[in-house]
């Protein structure tokens, strides 16, 4: 009977060593994260993204460039919304993510009326948390845009949110479910819109799609560089009073982690992200189905910058 | 935080309307009694079945097992994108999935359970094969089966919050949507109201399996020292 | 169907990252197992000794189940303070749920416990704390066994759920195909998980045998030969 105690605690002692050593080949879990934060030379800089594809192809272009910088890089893909990903940012858990400057501004500043490109980065560079900053933004733009089927556009005779804004009452939303909480009162406030009803589906992706597909809602809230636009022949409500402002994609990220040589590669990246290029990227992994590591790695090689 | 849950609990303008706690309610008992109906209709035959005629045991408890182990996720994004996105069908086949192992199982052993001198002396009274099932067996068997019956609506009531993420509704939708943009009064008072649903069907059950099981049975239960 | 899943594996960096996702899942769901052993046998222990206690703690593991998996997650860290992408809040949340699963079986185990075998043990002098340990927790391993690969099959199907906070192995398979609109990480993702599944099962199996030798086969021998 001694032995057979014996023989359970050395295999328990056993499994626990196991399972901790098995821990070791990834970062592991319980170790205090990077917990010397002003020695980001040390620690891994962690990449996380929001749960839609676009956003974690950027959070591997930003990945590769930064390995190509020589840091150690660890990327969180889908960590959740943009709520989210900023208390990852606060409390340490991430080092930086790809935003889009117009709506982290929203974010941050609720009552933010700017609009333009400039305008919006300059009111966002004054509204940065304690310990955050954001690199430069790029060119490369990816809006929240309201579409219609090609039907429904053409029965309504749709073509801006401003035709759409008396027609609203008509017609079921479909978005993801912050999309109430950011844009509920500013549509109605710009376009005199007031939905039937605001359904949750998902962040411009699949379930959102199928929705607007089978009818189940009439107008959907996508991205602009999707791919489901063209795919679908939907057709964009043009935003004519600019209620969606810009959306230049930009490194939103600890500033203790964002040193020199980081911030040096995430510029780079910035300075050769087109919307056209960006929107290519995105079909490329959505349509083609590409691993999306190797798409950020393809771009990456051919604007030249190194990558690891 | 307590506080805040309790608030938001009690706000009636959360319960109301197309977004409101009732209407997700109903949407999740929906979805938990079909899967779990649909479930049972499967597995009691053939737990009864197995247990019945003893033959098959192995196989139905490895295919039992094997069906444990799917992860819920997983089976219905894939039927999602199988069958079609927005459809409640992969949702019901996917908890239906989760629901069968506990009745099959329930089924199975409340029939094994029963003691073999009392199906003897069922047949040496005459009954046949079918009688001995329906009128001494299954009878019998009806603490263990209804007990099996309540672990599966336990899982699938916990599990059925997974139908939000693919775009459904049901109790899921106030948790994801609470969690999406971290309003945690939300997601805490989503998750109470989950539980005390399962709480309360668990206690109908009960209810249930007191008038369902023989008498005879609860009395050799309730006397001290049991049958001797 | 076949055509896409080759092409999905051919990619070797698609297989680095199921890889890893295997590797954190493995982590996620034994690691609780452990703990949750660990806190059910004293609380076991202490609900089966003493009567009053029992139906109290045994309604309480039946409550702790019906909190959905997911927002227990979400609620951990603002509980136990930790960072909202932590993995230890799933660690955690499942060592609970293990726990709460393994409380029955130890009562269970320890009532069935042969009156004699505990009277001969005390009868040979052992205080009450070695005989906990080494005649009645060897005779409950049956018994605990079995929960332990129930509540094994259950916590590697719980750790995918963690996908939909950001964490959670071969989870992120199934929330980045569904994303995607893409079969074949999904597939490789349930396949993964039910062969993880088998493999535990099948290993837990073996320990159980190799902590009780006096029920090998008569056969083997052993069995007299034992204390």
């Amino acid at each position: 009977m001694r032995q057979t105690l014996t023989t359970m605690v050395s295999v328990l002692a056993a499994g626990v060593l196991a399972v901790g050593i098995a821990g070791c080949g990834s970062d592991d879990p319980l170790a205090p994260a990077e917990s010397s934060g002003t020695n980001g030379a040390g620690a891994p800089i962690i990449v996380g993204s929001a749960d839609f594809t676009e956003n974690v192809l950027l959070a591997e272009i930003y990945a590769g460039a930064l390995r190509g910088a020589g840091a150690e890089v660890v990327v969180k893909p889908r960590v959740g919304t943009r709520e989210t990903l900023v208390k990852g940012l606060q409390d340490k858990s991430l080092g930086v993510v790809p935003e889009y400057s117009g709506n982290l501004l929203a974010y941050l500043d609720k009552a933010a009326t700017q609009a333009q490109p400039d305008e919006v980065y300059t009111a966002l560079k004054d509204k940065m948390p304690d310990g955050l900053t954001v690199l430069e933004q790029s060119q490369a733009e990816d809006s929240d845009v309201l579409v219609v089927t090609q039907e429904t556009a053409t029965t309504h005779s749709l073509e801006t949110l401003e035709d759409l804004g008396a027609k609203c009452g008509e017609f079921v939303l479909g978005a993801a479910g912050e999309w109430k909480d950011r844009w509920e009162a500013k549509i109605k406030e710009l376009y005199g819109c007031t939905f039937k009803e605001i359904r949750t589906t998902d962040a411009g992706g699949p379930v959102t799609v199928e929705a607007l597909k089978t009818g189940q809602v009439q107008v959907a809230n996508l991205f602009t560089t999707a791919s489901a636009i063209d795919a679908n022949s939907f057709v964009q409500l043009r935003d004519t009073k600019r209620m969606y402002p810009a959306q230049n994609v930009v490194p939103f990220g600890r500033a203790d982690v964002l040193n020199e040589a980081a911030t040096d590669a995430l510029n780079k990246v910035s300075d050769s992200l087109t919307t056209e290029l960006l929107t290519g990227l995105v079909s490329r992994v959505e349509v083609d189905k590409e691993n999306v590591a190797d798409v950020a790695a393809d771009f990456l090689r051919d604007a030249g910058i190194p990558a690891g | 935080m307590i506080g805040t849950v309790f608030g938001w609990l009690t706000d009636g303008t959360n319960w109301t309307g197309g977004d409101g706690l009732l209407r997700r309610i109903l949407e999740h008992l929906r979805y938990t009694v079909i899967a779990v109906l649909g479930a049972a209709v499967v597995a009691v035959p053939l737990g009864l079945a197995v247990g019945h005629t003893g033959r098959g045991g192995t196989v139905a408890v490895g295919v039992a097992n094997a069906m444990r182990a799917l992860p819920t996720l997983g089976v219905i994004t894939l039927l999602s994108l199988t069958l079609g996105i927005l459809k409640t069908g992969p949702v019901l086949l996917g908890l239906g999935i989760l629901a069968v192992p506990p009745i099959l199982a329930g089924a199975y052993a409340g029939v094994q359970s029963v003691d073999r001198a009392v199906v003897d002396a069922a047949a040496g009274v005459g009954m046949t094969s079918w009688q001995r099932l329906w009128k001494v067996e299954v009878p019998l068997a009806m603490p263990l089966l209804l007990g099996g019956l309540r672990g599966a609506v336990l899982q699938v009531v916990a599990t059925a919050t997974v139908a939000a993420y693919v775009g459904l509704g049901g109790l899921g939708r106030p948790l994801l949507d609470g969690l999406r943009v971290t309003d945690y009064p939300r997601v805490a008072g989503a998750a109470i109201v989950v539980a005390v649903l399962a709480v309360l069907l668990d206690l109908a059950l009960a209810l249930v399996q007191r008038q369902v099981v023989p008498r005879g049975l609860r009395l050799a239960r309730t006397s001290v020292g049991g049958a001797r | 169907m076949i055509e896409d899943l080759s092409r999905y594996l051919g990619n070797p960096r698609n297989v680095d990252a199921v890889l890893e996702l295997l590797l954190v899942h493995v982590r996620l769901a034994l690691l609780p197992l452990v703990l949750g052993l660990v806190v059910a046998v004293p609380v076991g222990w202490a609900a089966q000794r003493f009567r009053r206690v029992r139906g109290a703690v045994l309604g309480a593991t039946n409550i702790v189940y019906t909190v959905p998996s997911l927002a227990l997650f979400v609620i951990l860290p603002s509980i136990l303070g930790t960072k909202i992408l932590d993995e230890i809040n799933v660690v955690v949340a499942l060592a609970v749920y293990t726990a709460a699963l393994l409380v029955r079986p130890v009562v269970d185990a320890l009532d069935a416990l042969p009156g004699h075998v505990l009277a001969a043990a005390t009868a040979m002098g052992f205080r009450p704390a070695r005989r906990f340990l080494t005649v009645e927790l060897p005779l409950a391993v049956p018994v605990l066994a079995a929960g332990v690969r129930v509540a094994s099959v259950s916590n590697i199907s719980l750790v995918s759920v963690g996908a939909l906070i950001g964490v959670g192995g071969l989870g992120q398979l199934f929330t980045e195909g569904f994303q995607s609109a893409y079969d074949p990480p999904i597939i490789v993702g349930i396949v993964l998980t039910l062969a993880l599944a088998l493999v535990v099962d099948a290993l837990l199996v073996g320990l159980r045998r190799v902590l009780t030798p006096w029920q090998a086969p008569a056969r083997a021998g052993a069995g007299r030969g034992a204390a």
